[in-house]
């Protein structure tokens, strides 16, 4: 696999906003990427990507699910103050690092802005010390007011200008990693799948509205009712302001998540092959939640066994998250093995061990 | 305005000054370390100036005529250099990631998760943060500070401790505005280079375009006692604190009376600022030439801050100063903001009041 490619797939992948709820531009991208590598495309009803690709067995086939959200976080207009604009979050964002980004307003035009912090003296004295409040905080669009009002209303999403750095030799720097990255990987792992034969059925989803309600893949896991469901998000990298604990080392191996989240035996199959594939990994412990798709998607319907496979990734939910490519590479490559491999009778092979053997 | 045949040739922001000015605001050159913008000016003012030498801190001193043939000397003063950071400390060699200071006034809370550029290559690389998802309510509404972020160069081996940085924000015209980062003061500059371009019948020009003003005024100094002028004209932005008053509160007044300067509203000039009192004689040229002319101006608000002609004005017997500033938003930040119509103005307002300065205006008494 070449890294210019990869470099231009996923430059491709973070250009468009795509903002939670507001991913039009996103899904036309992946459907473009996708068309040629699946059979069927089509849209969930709340904007999920569904990409399917037949499997080679008699049907009924079993189907396997690969997810990774198309959302990003970002911002809103929600008000208009003598040509400022005032701002609320999609998704999670510290008011830490909003003074000085710029960012694009998406209003009846696309309009560059700045979001600033006001001069103490124009705060009430409770938001002078410290951070300054998002409520507190204007964008700046270089407009007057009258323009402003023109182009802009309430309710326009507000996203990070693009920036697409490669940093070193295996680094990228880019808004809307989280989960763009991902995307990435599940676009190669379509691509590594062209020309080979699976068993099962594979359904790729891109899906929506993530980083507010997992409603995308909990939807589209409804509507496709696999037997088995990988999710590929990203986890904390090892970095400045990073606690060693949480966070993992940026380009030296993906994360296999273990937890409740994550069906044992499932985690177990994809360790077995990362080993055998000499793919670096880390057991990411997930006690509770894994903050993914998937904590919403393995209790749809009757349950579904789910894995969740993690890029680290630095600075997350701020405009400069950073990934490693040969991560990606190496989540791309697990996945599409996987998929590749899995046996027709795999689901018999991770019953519970209590489970009476037939 | 009215048109009368003094208008027709004057100054003119065309794409040509815009262009320049994009160059200035781009190249790296934080106080200490003014190389960059000061080849820039080079090159551009080189078909203009009879002489021009660099001095031992880095000012660049810049003559129209060798010799001087006129009886008043006026110098101009605008710094090359800005705010920025040095990295100090090599944190982790292999990721790259460095501790920097904060050279200049930066309100660190402007700093995290931004992209910056370092070196003379200007390599690029980040000022990451910890993920919101790793932090409480309460860690949140602490600001970071420089001691505790990183400038991450993602590893590749292009920094060194040392080097200097700034933020990595393009030049952009938007609408009537521009946002760049390091308009203060690169946006004197590039007036300084074009006021160059003219002649003016009573008086020689000698330009300096100075070095370590964001650090205390330094190359001024220097420059002010090497040229010894018998006035100065200090070309600067400043702040225009013109954003809606967040105070809902009787005690407070209704609106924000403490803007010091506006966008649009055209040049400011200074009467008083924390480091001079500006020549009354020379404001008063300037308020008559704005006038005379039609050039929207504004009073800069008299309180902080400070221009070179804090230094200047203190040099040899004592040189009588004034500063003219294009008002620009957000100063020392990632992205500054100001409107081409207040660049304009200014660069006409200085260049006619030049064509109109004689030794006369220092023939009154003060």
């Amino acid at each position: 696999m070449k890294t210019n490619h990869l470099s231009n797939l996923l430059k491709k992948l973070t250009s468009p906003p795509g903002l939670s709820g507001y991913e039009e531009s996103i899904a036309q991208e992946v459907e473009s990427l996708w068309k040629p590598l699946v059979d069927d495309l089509s849209r969930n009803r709340l904007g999920s990507v569904l990409g399917f690709r037949a499997g080679s067995a008699e049907a009924p086939r079993p189907r396997l699910m690969m997810v990774a959200h198309q959302d990003a976080i970002g911002l809103m207009v929600s008000g208009i103050k003598e040509g400022f604009l005032r701002l609320t979050e999609i998704g999670g964002v510290d008011q830490r690092i909003l003074p000085g980004q710029l960012v694009q307003v998406h209003g009846k035009r696309t309009l560059p802005a700045v979001i600033v912090q006001p001069p103490s003296f124009l705060l009430p004295p409770e938001a002078q010390e410290g951070s300054v409040p998002l409520s507190y905080l204007w964008a700046d669009t270089g407009l007057d007011e009258k323009e402003v009002r023109r182009w802009v209303q309430i309710g326009d999403p507000v996203s990070f200008s693009r920036n697409y750095l490669e940093l070193g030799a295996d680094y990228v720097c880019s808004p809307s990693l989280d989960n763009r990255a991902s995307l990435c990987a599940l676009t190669l792992c379509l691509q590594e799948l062209q020309g080979r034969k699976h068993a099962w059925d594979l359904w790729a989803v891109a899906s929506t509205q993530e980083e507010e309600t997992l409603g995308g893949a909990a939807t589209s896991a409804f509507q496709i009712q696999p037997h088995l469901a990988v999710v590929i998000d990203v986890t904390h990298a090892s970095g400045p302001g990073s606690p060693s604990h949480k966070a993992y080392p940026l380009g030296k191996g993906i994360t296999l998540g273990w937890g409740p989240t994550v069906h044992p035996r499932l985690y177990e199959a994809f360790k077995d092959l990362a080993e055998k594939l000499e793919i670096p990994y880390k057991m990411e412990a997930m006690p509770r939640y894994s903050g993914t798709d998937a904590d919403r998607l393995q209790t749809i319907a009757e349950g579904i066994p789910t894995m969740v496979i993690s890029l680290p990734l630095r600075y997350m939910h701020t405009p400069v998250e950073m990934v490693s490519k040969k991560d990606i590479q190496r989540a791309a490559r697990l996945l599409a093995e996987f998929a590749a491999t899995l046996d027709i009778d795999f689901m018999d092979k991770i019953q519970w061990d209590e489970t009476p053997k037939s | 305005m009215g048109r009368n045949t003094e208008i027709l040739n004057q100054p003119t922001i065309m794409p040509e000054q815009m262009r320049v000015l994009e160059k200035l605001c781009n190249a790296l050159a934080v106080s200490g370390n003014e190389t960059e913008a000061r080849r820039l000016v080079m090159d551009q003012i080189k078909p203009y100036v009879e002489e021009m030498r660099t001095d031992a801190l880095g000012n660049l001193l810049a003559f129209q005529k060798k010799e001087s043939r006129k009886t008043l000397r006026v110098m101009i003063a605008a710094h090359l250099d800005e705010v920025g950071f040095m990295l100090t400390s090599e944190e982790d060699r292999e990721e790259g990631i460095y501790r920097f200071e904060l050279v200049g006034g930066i309100d660190p809370r402007w700093l995290a998760g931004k992209p910056v550029q370092v070196g003379a290559e200007h390599a690029k690389g980040v000022i990451g943060c910890k993920a919101i998802h790793l932090t409480t309510a309460e860690e949140r509404r602490n600001p970071f500070t420089v001691d505790g972020l990183r400038v991450d160069m993602g590893g590749g081996g292009k920094a060194k401790v040392g080097d200097w940085g700034t933020f990595a924000t393009p030049f952009q015209k938007i609408g009537g505005s521009i946002r760049a980062k390091a308009l203060d003061d690169r946006i004197g500059v590039a007036t300084a280079i074009e006021l160059l371009k003219y002649e003016y019948p009573d008086l020689d020009l000698l330009v300096a375009f100075t070095v370590q003003e964001e650090v205390g005024l330094r190359g001024a100094k220097v420059a002010a006692h090497a040229l010894n002028p018998d006035l100065a004209i200090v070309l600067d932005c400043t702040p225009a604190y013109d954003l809606p008053l967040q105070i809902e509160d009787s005690f407070y007044p209704p609106e924000n009376e403490k803007y010091n300067t506006r966008l649009g509203h055209g040049p400011a000039i200074y009467l008083s600022d924390r480091a001079t009192i500006s020549d009354p004689r020379l404001v008063a040229h300037f308020v008559q030439t704005a006038e005379k002319l039609g050039i929207p101006y504004q009073f800069r608000q008299a309180g902080g801050g400070g221009t070179d002609a804090g230094a200047i004005h203190l040099q040899r017997a004592g040189i009588p100063s004034i500063s003219i500033s294009v008002p620009g938003r957000y100063l020392h930040t990632p992205a500054s903001l100001v409107r081409i119509a207040d660049w304009e103005n200014t660069l006409r307002l200085v260049y006619h009041s030049l064509q109109r300065l004689s030794a006369d205006v220092l023939q009154t008494e003060r």
